[in-house]
């Protein structure tokens, strides 16, 4: 299908619409391939952005839900509400705060991860592979549950472990403060994504070519120069990939700190104040103003990632 | 390589299993410890205990933790079978045929993965309240599919990208049917690829907690992950520490062996969705 596949992706998008360009056969073939996807395609739509245009409907009325009668148009004055409110503020901070730091962790962690896998004795190999699809199979409440249980007063070992630590002793309350607490929320998330951090790295190492390696070799780089120079370059597209997937998904985070903290200590996320404001409060309007917002953060995101390093998704999605 | 390097490797190596097992084993260390040994500050139980798991499977907690643990398994299932089903004839569309628009699906899969759920959580919880699929198992099947839908269609695209579509046109040319090409030849190359994408899908949908917490009340329809997260909530100074761990082992160990007995094609299937050499 290689073949057809190259064509496929512009020629076809721009031989179409050409007046005699579609015989019957194309058009026969365009209309079964909408008949084939369409469904798909539909079912998308209805699930996600229908929601959304809902949800910035509601966005723009005083509306509760135990208050029905009293459901007002008032313009942007949802927004305005949230954004002059610290509540939002320290929200995103918060959500920037562990975007950035488990962002940054799980690339270089996942990038040793799969160094290792990559270099590993071929008969340790595939248990290594086994060993790192275990958090990613591990459910995110349950991962956070083992961790808050491992670090709390009263069932942790971890105080009794690192007591020797300077700031550590039998009775450090890690959920007793902003710090500590996140410290936590970031090493369960770190614990269970970077696995998936590592595959797409261990896939992007593979596709450097052996030759270029070699080239180097003899040409006298050291293995710090060839990873520079040689490996990560090469490998840009896998690490942009997963810098743009593990930065939107953990922009997002919400499972971990719903178990660990349930937002104490200044440590709510904006995906949480979304759920408190709408579930919790059932402010359906001022809860939808923040899930607008959060999306709108997550579309300024990907844009600046797409624009900003030029990542070609379409290109490294397998679509040559 | 040098018994050195050789040295080194498996040091590195067995640090990773550590890693990976580490979390996994402390819950299933805490789900073994009797009530009174669950403060004892150790990583391991002073005597193994059974009486969490009993407690969860015939005790007080079990008509939280059973029905919670059917809704799972069921609104799973069909979620994954729906997500399938659908994506599996837009993939075959995608990777086969020629057609405008192929590239706006893709993108608007891609558009819908990076979705963050609570959004969409926020207007469905008050339609669905006036539509009454509010705690029903349809009003999380509905949602699972932007889950599970976009990753269904990339993985399986890109497994059906490297199907030898030819062989269906030889085997026709040796005498077969278009439908007898069609069963002989590609759906048993095919296959691997559905099956790999159901796992995944599966999982996604196992692993959620945004809308299962929030788009149900009761037992009629929540999943487990949202039934562990208030069930620790029901008490503020006693935390069900035990009972929860055995639930989460019980919830952990079936997605786990699946993980190890297919670890080939999912490690596939997650990279050849994201990056394809």
């Amino acid at each position: 299908m290689t073949t057809t596949e190259s064509t496929t992706a512009r020629p076809a998008a721009g031989a179409a619409p050409a007046p005699r360009g579609g015989s019957d056969r194309a058009r026969a073939e365009q209309k079964l391939g909408w008949y084939l996807a369409g469904p798909a395609f539909a079912v998308m739509l209805l699930v996600t952005a229908y929601p959304i245009v809902q949800a910035f409907y509601y966005s723009l009325f005083d509306y509760r839900l135990t208050d029905p009668e009293n459901i007002s148009f008032v313009g942007l004055k949802n927004y305005a509400v949230i954004l002059t409110d610290s509540i939002w503020w320290t929200s995103f901070g918060v959500t920037v705060f562990i975007t950035v730091v488990t962002v940054a962790v799980e690339l270089v962690l996942g990038f040793l991860l799969a160094l290792v896998m990559m270099n590993a004795l071929k008969a340790i190999r595939p248990v290594l592979r086994a060993a790192i699809l275990i958090p990613y199979a591990v459910i995110t409440v349950v991962s956070a549950f083992s961790w808050q249980y491992a670090f709390s007063l009263d069932s942790g070992f971890v105080n009794s472990w690192f007591d020797w630590l300077p700031g550590v002793s039998a009775d450090t309350d890690w959920f007793g403060s902003t710090g500590s607490s996140l410290f936590v929320i970031c090493l369960a998330e770190i614990w269970k994504t970077t696995p998936f951090v590592s595959l797409l790295l261990l896939a992007g190492l593979a596709q450097v070519p052996d030759v270029l390696q070699e080239a180097a070799r003899v040409d006298g780089a050291t293995w710090w120069q060839r990873m520079w120079k040689v490996t990560l370059p090469n490998m840009k597209a896998a690490i942009m990939v997963a810098l743009l997937f593990r930065t939107l998904d953990a922009f997002r985070v919400f499972d971990s700190v719903f178990v660990m903290t349930a937002g104490a200590n200044n440590t709510e996320t904006v995906s949480f104040l979304a759920y408190r404001q709408t579930i919790a409060r059932v402010e359906i309007g001022l809860g939808s103003a923040v899930s607008v917002l959060l999306f709108l953060s997550v579309v300024i995101i990907c844009i600046g990632f797409i624009k900003g390093f030029k990542v070609d998704l379409s290109q490294v999605r397998g679509e040559k | 390589m040098s018994t050195r390097e050789r040295v080194l490797w498996i040091v590195a190596g067995i640090a990773i299993v550590v890693y990976a097992l580490f979390p996994v084993g402390w819950i299933v260390s805490l789900s073994l410890k009797s009530s009174d040994d669950i403060a004892n500050k150790q990583f391991l139980p002073t005597s193994v205990s059974w009486s969490n798991y009993e407690q969860i499977l015939v005790g007080d907690a079990a008509e939280l933790f059973l029905p919670a643990l059917r809704n799972s398994f069921g609104i799973c299932i069909i979620a994954t079978f729906l997500a399938c089903v659908l994506s599996m004839f837009a993939a075959y569309a995608i990777a086969r045929l020629d057609f405008r628009g192929k590239k706006l699906i893709l993108s608007t899969a891609l558009a819908v993965a990076i979705f963050p759920v609570i959004s969409i959580v926020t207007p469905l919880f008050n339609l669905w309240r006036q539509i009454g699929l509010y705690d029903t198992w349809p009003g999380l099947i509905i949602p699972y599919l932007s889950l599970t839908l976009p990753l269904s269609i990339w993985t399986m695209s890109a497994f059906f990208r490297e199907i030898p579509w030819e062989m269906e046109q030889a085997a026709q040319v040796d005498g077969a049917t278009t439908w007898q090409a069609f069963r002989k030849v590609i759906v048993p190359l095919a296959t691997p690829g559905v099956f790999t994408t159901a796992i995944l899908a599966f999982f996604i949908a196992w692993n959620d907690f945004a809308y299962g917490i929030s788009l149900t009340s009761t037992g009629a329809s929540r999943p487990v992950p949202a039934a562990l997260g208030l069930f620790s909530g029901a008490s503020q100074f006693e935390s069900p520490y035990g009972p929860i761990a055995a639930a989460a082992v019980i919830v952990t160990i079936p997605v786990v062996v699946l993980v190890l007995i297919f670890q080939r094609r999912i490690v596939a299937g997650l990279t050849n969705g994201a990056v394809k050499g």
